[in-house]
This record gives C-alpha cells, sequence and structure tokens, in this order.
C-alpha cells in the first residue's frame, strides 16, 4: 500500500517536473522566436518585420520557425533556411558583401570627404588672413585717443 | 553670385533624382535565391484526385513549369486565360501547386475557367511554397530534366513574359536535352 503511494507521489512529481521543463522550453522558444522575427522581414508587406506582420505567409514563416527551433536548430541555421530561399532580402540587417559595401561604408566615405573639405577650408582662411603689424604711427594715434578718452571721463 | 547658385544646383539635382524615384513602379519583385539550384523535392496529394500523389521526382528528365496558384489569388485570375493558352500550345506541361486554397474552392475554379494544369498538388499549410520561396502568388518555376530552376517568375505570367524569357528558354532545353 505504502510502497504503491510512494511510487504514484514519485510518479507524479516526475511528470510536474517533465511539464515544467517543458514549458520553460516553450517559453524559450517564444523569446528566441520574438527576437529573431525582428531581424527578419515580411516579403509580403515589404516594410514590416516577420514579428509585426499579420501577413499569411509571415504567419507560416514563424510557425516554421518554431519547429526548427523545437527541433535544436540555432538562429544560424535558421536564417541560413530562410535566405537559401528568400534570398538575403529576408534580412532586416543586410549582410556586408561587396554588393552592400556602397550601403554599409558609404556614410563614413563621405563623413571623411566632409572632414577634409572642412580641413582645406579652415586652412585657406587661415593662410589668406595676413598679419599687418602696428606701425610707429598707429602706436601714436592709439596712445593719443587713450589720452584723450580719459581726459574725457575725468 | 556663384556661391548662391551652389545650393540651388544641389536643390535642382535633388528635385531630379527624387521626382525620378516617385514615378518609377517600386519594384517589390526579388530575384530569387533559387536561381540555378535544385528545385526542392516534394510529394504532395493531387487535387482532383487525393488519394494520389505527385511527386517532384516523377519529372525528372521532363522540362516542366511549376504554377503557384489559388482560388484566393487576383493575379491568379488574370493570369488564368495565358495558361490556358500556353497550355494550348503545347509547348510545356504546366503543373499547379494549389497553395493555401480550400480543395472545394479550387476544384470550382477550374471547372469554371477551365484547367490548364496537368495536374495540381495540393499545398495545404504552404510548407512546400516556403521551400521554394513563395511570398505571392501567382509564381511560376521553369524546372529543366536535372530538376534544376530555371527561370523564376513573380506575378502573373504576361504573354510578353512568355514568348521573350519562358519559350526561348524551353526551346534552348529542349534542344541541350535532345542533343544529350
Amino acid at each position: 500500500m505504502t510502497r504503491t503511494r510512494l511510487l504514484s507521489v514519485l510518479l507524479l512529481c516526475l511528470f510536474a517536473a517533465v511539464t515544467a521543463n517543458a514549458q520553460t522550453d516553450e517559453a524559450a522558444i517564444e523569446r528566441r522566436l520574438a527576437k529573431l522575427s525582428h531581424e527578419l522581414r515580411c516579403l509580403q508587406c515589404q516594410n514590416q518585420t516577420l514579428a509585426d506582420s499579420p501577413a499569411g505567409l509571415a504567419e507560416d514563416l514563424r510557425r516554421e520557425i518554431r519547429v526548427q527551433m523545437r527541433a535544436g536548430k540555432t538562429d544560424e541555421e535558421i536564417v541560413a533556411f530562410l535566405t537559401a530561399r528568400y534570398g538575403d532580402f529576408i534580412l532586416y540587417k543586410p549582410r556586408v558583401t561587396p554588393a552592400t559595401y556602397l550601403l554599409w561604408f558609404g556614410p563614413f566615405v563621405i563623413l571623411l570627404l566632409g572632414l577634409f573639405v572642412l580641413f582645406r577650408y579652415i586652412r585657406q582662411r587661415r593662410d589668406s588672413i595676413t598679419e599687418q603689424p602696428l606701425t610707429d604711427d598707429d602706436r601714436r594715434r592709439a596712445k593719443e585717443l587713450l589720452a584723450a578718452s580719459r581726459k574725457e571721463t575725468a | 553670385m556663384v556661391r548662391y547658385l551652389i545650393p540651388l544646383g544641389l536643390f535642382l539635382v535633388l528635385v531630379v533624382f527624387l521626382a525620378i524615384g516617385l514615378r518609377r513602379d517600386p519594384d517589390t519583385k526579388l530575384p530569387s535565391a533559387l536561381l540555378n539550384k535544385p528545385a526542392p523535392a516534394f510529394s504532395l496529394p493531387q487535387l482532383k484526385d487525393p488519394t494520389k500523389t505527385f511527386s517532384s521526382d516523377e519529372m525528372r528528365g521532363k522540362v516542366w513549369l511549376l504554377n503557384v496558384w489559388a482560388s484566393w489569388c487576383v493575379g491568379c485570375r488574370d493570369e488564368h486565360g495565358w495558361l490556358l493558352e500556353y497550355e494550348r500550345s503545347g509547348v510545356v506541361p504546366i503543373y499547379g501547386l494549389n497553395y493555401k486554397d480550400k480543395n472545394e474552392d479550387a476544384v470550382a475554379w477550374l471547372e469554371e475557367l477551365g484547367d490548364p494544369y496537368v495536374l495540381s498538388a495540393v499545398d495545404l499549410d504552404g510548407r512546400v511554397a516556403i521551400d521554394y520561396g513563395v511570398y505571392g502568388a501567382p509564381e511560376t518555376y521553369l524546372i529543366d530534366q536535372n530538376g534544376t530552376i530555371r527561370f523564376k517568375q513573380v506575378g502573373p505570367l504576361s504573354p510578353d513574359v512568355w514568348s521573350t524569357k519562358v519559350l526561348p528558354l524551353v526551346q534552348e532545353l529542349n534542344r541541350q536535352g535532345t542533343t544529350k
């Protein structure tokens, strides 16, 4: 009697542990899916991510990603699976390839170009300012003016 | 004077670029990642006789078209009359992939408008379509004797695309096939 009771309690514990484990697994998959699908494009409505889109295809793709995650695929493997079928366009963050060099590095090239032009401009301005030292005549006039103003304020 | 003309000139350049950009048809069509790659294998029940399956392996050694369609798809209706014409010309067999459709709707559609397909395979949950990178029906794939995708059309297969792209390619593939 006590033995069967003990056994059933043990079984119950085991069952609870397994379901709890499955639940945390599912929660982890949903978290991974949420993160990954924000980096993927919905191809039916191309300005939305896979996470935001209610389109039928987006739903199918999310389901497919879930299935693959449950099968133990890594994010990289899933992304490779999708790009093999839909191309790099499905990635919201474009890959660094020769075709996207301009996209990735263009702004920095323009920044460097701007800095170069600015530097040149500043140098040119500095060079165009010629030093004009005061002559003896100027000094005499300055002294006179100072003396005059002192007299006025006094 | 010139220094005031420079910003004006830049502005005009910007206007020209925007004018071109706004007038252009936003090209949402993507190059297929599967072009010149093996067509994904599938085995699916047939639309008109669900007890039978159709497997893509059966098409080895043949040039064929796989047309993704659905009764809910507006572009497919535009395309349908053309497909019937292509079928009548007998240039290349057309197989259908009925995409996420209700079976009775799909059958009714073919009865109403005519059936250009040798047969249609039923992709109820769209899983095979994912393998083919389908993102908007209608889509059409030209598959060669070795099971390689040689051409993909997103959107209706218009007579223009048919005569300039599909027809020459089919003829070339058939020529290569017979000389081999």
